[in-house]
């Protein structure tokens, strides 16, 4: 090798080793002006929510707000569990069984946010005795299961579990 | 150009423009040779020009009154309608500025696909123009949200949600822009800094505009090249700029009809109701200079679908100087392009108005049809009619109909579009 293309390398490898530490320190820098946007701890640490359902009669919901946006709570009669029990799977955009989607049959607690671009449906609307999304017509059945509609999937089923008979707790 | 050779006749300025060629600027927008049968649909380059100004200094003032929180920003908007001095009058021209601001953008557009502004060499011209229209339309979605009313917030909700749709980020990106797990303060914090931001970029893109419209110089209605200057052209100053002022004082009483007699006709009763995020109003629509864009949203069954659709009417929008294979500019020598360029108006027209009623029935059908022309128009109408069409003859220059007397029809026919 001769000595031109020995220093010839040598700056190749400074340009290189220049360059990629100039990368890096440029992502180090920008990487907080785009993280601040994110939720910070305070937003996060409010992510659980305690719901005394006891004065929920069958057939009638609620809606509480966690984490800013509503969730329904349902507590439903029978018939509409042997409804929504009875579907069948193929006519679903988003299969899914009322069975992974309720714990307790009784109780359907989820996100009522449409899938769709995040509107509020409104209950006991629609085409198959669910709800209904007033923004883009979405259709959802008495198990929350996307029916007929611009919406791709199921409403949410928030994490959520009994404390006790009368109390639920969200997140 | 012929203000190169500027030398201001003060000692001073002779000094200053040495150091600093401010006064050589001044003089060559002064002297800026201007095709001399530039019409009326030219004048809405200054009304635009106009109508950022407005929005600038009536927003700069608005923001000495208004508190970016979730709590207080609806009453506070209220507080500058009841209480602050001319508060009242501030806002209605801030509010109906921006509508005024998307009038005159629009036909400032259609001006342009009439007369073919967008081809070669003015290419750039358009492409900053579009950026310059996309900025608008961020910085009006932002700032109705401002308010924080039923619509401010619903409106914030379905436009932010419109992320969701790209696949595996798509949940975090609109985690990202809410700063939380829905629209909430951070959200109205971040779009109050973004929408005080956005006027300045588009400033600083109106000047690349201008700047890039002043290499090839203006369009114009019979779209030839001219040359400048020539006898074909008049300075700016005193024929353009007098022409541009009764335009902008036509527009102005158009404008000021709003303000003062029914400022609140182009917005939406519901957004003088606070935002709840428990409630959706029932018949959520955005302002009307959004509606085509809504409708083509909403006339996909499929979410993804939609939201690409909508993107892409505003991208073939920026390719456009590509799509359209004619090496004619003006309308006015291209008889088959002419008929189409009037049923895209009615289309974009048709997407408007579909887009404010309910997404069902026939009005969904008619929908999904004008979606479907508006892409035809672009992707298959406009590149094919560049090779099937005959054109009309050019004249040699703008001078040749009018001095030689025998009036082509041509001419007359740019006479009557005026």
């Amino acid at each position: 090798m001769s000595k031109q293309e020995d220093k010839k390398n040598r700056r190749d490898f400074l340009f290189t080793a220049s360059y990629t530490v100039g990368a890096v320190g440029l992502g180090a820098t920008i990487w907080p002006l785009i993280h601040q946007m994110n939720p910070d701890e305070s937003v996060k640490a409010l992510a659980t929510t305690e719901v005394d359902v006891s004065q929920v009669a069958p057939g009638k919901s609620i809606t509480v707000l966690w984490r800013g946006k509503p969730v329904f709570i349902k507590r439903r009669t029978p018939e509409e569990i042997a409804e929504v029990r009875a579907v069948d799977l193929k006519d679903l955009k988003d299969p899914q069984k009322d069975e992974d989607r309720a714990k307790n049959p009784e109780w359907l607690v989820m996100l009522g946010v449409c899938t769709h671009l995040g509107c509020v449906p409104l209950a006991d609307k629609g085409d198959f005795k669910g709800w209904f999304c007033p923004c883009h017509g979405s259709h959802y059945d008495g198990s929350g299961r996307i029916r007929k509609g611009p919406a791709p999937v199921n409403m949410e089923i928030p994490e959520y579990e009994f404390v006790d008979s009368n109390t639920i707790k969200i997140g | 150009m012929s203000d190169h050779n500027y030398v201001p006749e003060s000692k001073v300025g002779k000094w200053f423009n040495d150091r600093l060629p401010l006064l050589s600027l001044g003089a060559h927008l002064r002297e800026y040779p201007t095709p001399k049968n530039l019409n009326y649909w030219w004048t809405f380059g200054g009304i635009l020009t106009f109508c950022l100004i407005t929005q600038i200094v009536t927003g700069i003032v608005l923001a000495m009154h208004y508190v970016a929180h979730a709590d207080l920003a609806f009453e506070s908007v209220e507080k500058i309608m009841r209480d602050v001095n001319y508060g009242w009058l501030i806002r209605y021209i801030h509010s109906n500025g921006a509508s005024m601001f998307f009038l005159a953008v629009y036909i400032h557009i259609f001006r342009s696909l009439f007369y073919g502004s967008y081809k070669s060499p003015r290419e750039l011209i358009w492409i900053i123009g579009m950026i310059i229209y996309i900025l608008m339309m961020a910085a009006a979605f932002m700032g109705y949200v401002l308010p924080w009313g039923q619509m401010s917030f619903w409106g914030a909700t379905v436009i932010t949600n419109l992320f969701s749709a790209i696949p595996l980020v798509g949940e975090s990106i609109v985690t990202w822009l809410w700063g939380g797990y829905s629209v909430d303060n951070p959200t109205l914090n971040r779009f109050f800094s973004l929408h005080y931001l956005i006027p300045f970029l588009i400033l600083g893109l109106v000047v690349l505009h201008i700047w890039a419209l002043h290499v090839p110089g203006n369009n114009n209605p019979v779209g030839i090249d001219i040359k400048k200057p020539s006898k074909d052209t008049v300075p700016f100053h005193p024929y353009i700029t007098v022409k541009d002022i009764f335009a902008l004082l036509m527009f102005m009483i158009i404008f000021a009809g709003f303000v003062f007699f029914s400022p609140n006709v182009l917005g939406h009763s519901d957004n003088y109701i606070p935002a709840n995020p428990m409630v959706t109003p029932a018949h959520i629509v955005p302002e009307w200079y959004l509606l085509p864009f809504y409708a083509i949203l909403r006339s996909v069954p499929d979410k993804l679908g939609g939201v690409l659709l909508m993107f892409g009417a505003l991208f073939v929008l920026i390719i456009l100087p590509w799509l359209d294979t004619s090496k004619i500019r003006s309308a006015v020598f291209r008889p088959l392009y002419r008929q189409f360029f009037w049923i895209l108006v009615i289309d974009v027209l048709a997407l408007g108005y579909l887009g404010a009623m309910p997404a069902e029935g026939t009005y969904l059908f008619l929908a999904r049809v004008s979606t479907v022309y508006y892409f035809l128009h672009f992707l298959v109408i406009l590149p094919v009619l560049g090779f099937l069409e005959k054109t009309d003859p050019l004249p040699a220059s703008i001078s040749e109909p009018v001095l030689t007397g025998g009036l082509s029809t041509s001419a007359a026919k740019s006479d009557d579009i005026k």
